[in-house]
């Protein structure tokens, strides 16, 4: 079945393709940072007592969840050059718009992480004399961030596959990368065939990994 | 973006008007189609995982990580690209040169097997939390195991996912978009378009944002009304959001 295919073509390629997926990997990780802390501030204003900010942030929050990753990367690829009003590097654009998508996501899931400590444990910690940033810190951060750090990571598997969609604005990811030779040479078959099977292998093991560090954490 | 020229009427002049028309009728036929297609295959791979047939376990476990693995556009690219080569030769010269709207339904066809490992997570989830006792009693009442699941377990599963199933299908509403990459002309390619040809960047990409926003809040506000009017008493949902 795979004779008038020449998977050859990726060893003759292999330091482009790898380039394509260095691209991918910084963009993951730098996403991922940038949502962790952005998520972590919209995490912290969405609990607070001040009415108006939880509001604007769940607005904010919901805003992004009902629309198209696609549409946020050309919105921020468009945006980010008029807003500064000079042109800038499209990684640049599209790390913000990662950021600030999957900064709602990962919002969400701190706030669901610290909601789900039950409220009779802050009761019972500041009825042991505990102030109230000691109930947080000693506990309830402690079982929010076990509850959470699985989903957060399950979270961050799904956002290294939808780095593939900056093949839409045409940033040198691995996709994109393996697309440009495909194209070129006329072998899509061994190129998509080779990526499916790399992001497969990566993010099954990791899944994996994931769930067993929730059966071991989970609470 | 002080210097921003905005140019409003644009929109809705012709033919870009009509550009939005039809990519917003196409998104939803999309997203509508995928559904029909997730929905019952995902149905019965959330239950089969649920059995006590391990073949049956196995083969749901493994289609659920394969396609849950996979990023969906390479998953797209795939089912674009790369199938009609490996099918047998009249086949595959079907797919590309007979088969009608070929961009639009593979982008369906490859929405509705993706989205089908997601509706199945969240059957299985639903099965997993009914209570045992269900079971057995279904079959002690001398139901057969097709009986059980038809009347018992998954009518119960179904009422209780209706909140993480509202998710998956916007989640499938809003993955149309990435049936661009293979040149169906839905709504967000529709946006991009205008924005080539007129340099209305923003005005499109406004209009698509808002056509979004009113359909995902449309569809959370349906099925908000479905699960209250469905919801078992004494019962908690399942599943994330």
């Amino acid at each position: 079945m795979f004779g008038k295919f020449d998977f050859g073509i990726l060893w003759t390629n292999g330091s482009f393709l790898w380039n394509g997926m260095l691209l991918t990997l910084q963009l993951t990780v730098l996403a991922i940072g940038g949502g962790l802390l952005l998520g972590v501030i919209l995490a912290v204003a969405r609990l607070s007592p001040l009415r108006p900010l939880s509001w604007l942030v769940e607005g904010y929050v919901n805003f992004l969840r009902s629309m198209p990753l696609i549409l946020v990367i050309f919105w921020f690829y468009t945006l980010v050059p008029k807003l500064i009003a000079r042109p800038v590097s499209g990684f640049y654009s599209v790390l913000i718009a990662f950021i600030m998508f999957e900064a709602a996501y990962y919002s969400e899931i701190i706030r669901a992480g610290i909601s789900s400590v039950r409220r009779g444990q802050i009761s019972a910690a500041l009825a042991l004399g505990l102030t109230k940033m000691q109930a947080m810190r000693y506990v309830v951060l402690p079982q929010a961030v076990r509850n959470m750090i699985p989903v957060l990571l399950t979270q961050s598997i799904v956002m290294l596959q939808d780095t593939s969609l900056v093949y839409v604005v045409g940033l040198r990811d691995f996709l994109t990368s393996a697309d440009i030779i495909a194209t070129r040479d006329n072998r899509p078959t061994e190129l998509y065939l080779f990526v499916a099977l790399v992001f497969l292998v990566a993010c099954f093991a990791a899944s994996r990994l994931v769930n067993q560090l929730r059966r071991r954490y989970a609470l | 973006m002080g210097n921003y020229n905005w140019n409003w009427p644009i929109i809705f002049k012709e033919p870009y008007f009509g550009w939005i028309v039809s990519g917003f009728g196409k998104t939803l036929l999309i997203a509508v189609f995928a559904w029909t297609i997730a929905f019952p295959l995902g149905s019965a791979i959330g239950v089969a995982r649920t059995t006590q047939n391990y073949a049956l376990r196995l083969s749901g476990t493994v289609y659920v990580d394969i396609f849950r693995n996979i990023p969906l556009l390479v998953q797209m690219f795939l089912w674009y690209f790369v199938v009609p080569e490996l099918l047998p030769a009249d086949w595959g010269r079907w797919i590309k040169r007979d088969m009608p709207y070929p961009q639009f339904l593979t982008a369906v066809l490859c929405l509705g097997l993706y989205t089908a490992s997601r509706v199945a997570e969240q059957v299985r989830s639903g099965i997993e939390a009914i209570p045992r006792g269900q079971r057995n009693a279904a079959l002690a009442m001398g139901l057969t195991p097709l009986q059980m699941y038809r009347y018992v377990l998954v009518p119960v599963a179904y009422r209780t996912i209706i909140p993480p199933l509202t998710s998956d299908f916007l989640g499938v509403f809003k993955n149309s978009s990435l049936a661009l990459t293979i040149g169906v002309l839905e709504l967000t390619s529709q946006a991009r378009q205008i924005e080539e040809y007129t340099f209305a960047a923003f005005e499109a990409f406004t209009v698509a944002t808002v056509l979004y926003c009113l359909v995902t809040g449309l569809v959370i506000l349906i099925m908000r009304i479905v699960e209250a009017s469905t919801r078992i008493a004494g019962a908690i949902t399942v599943g994330a959001q």
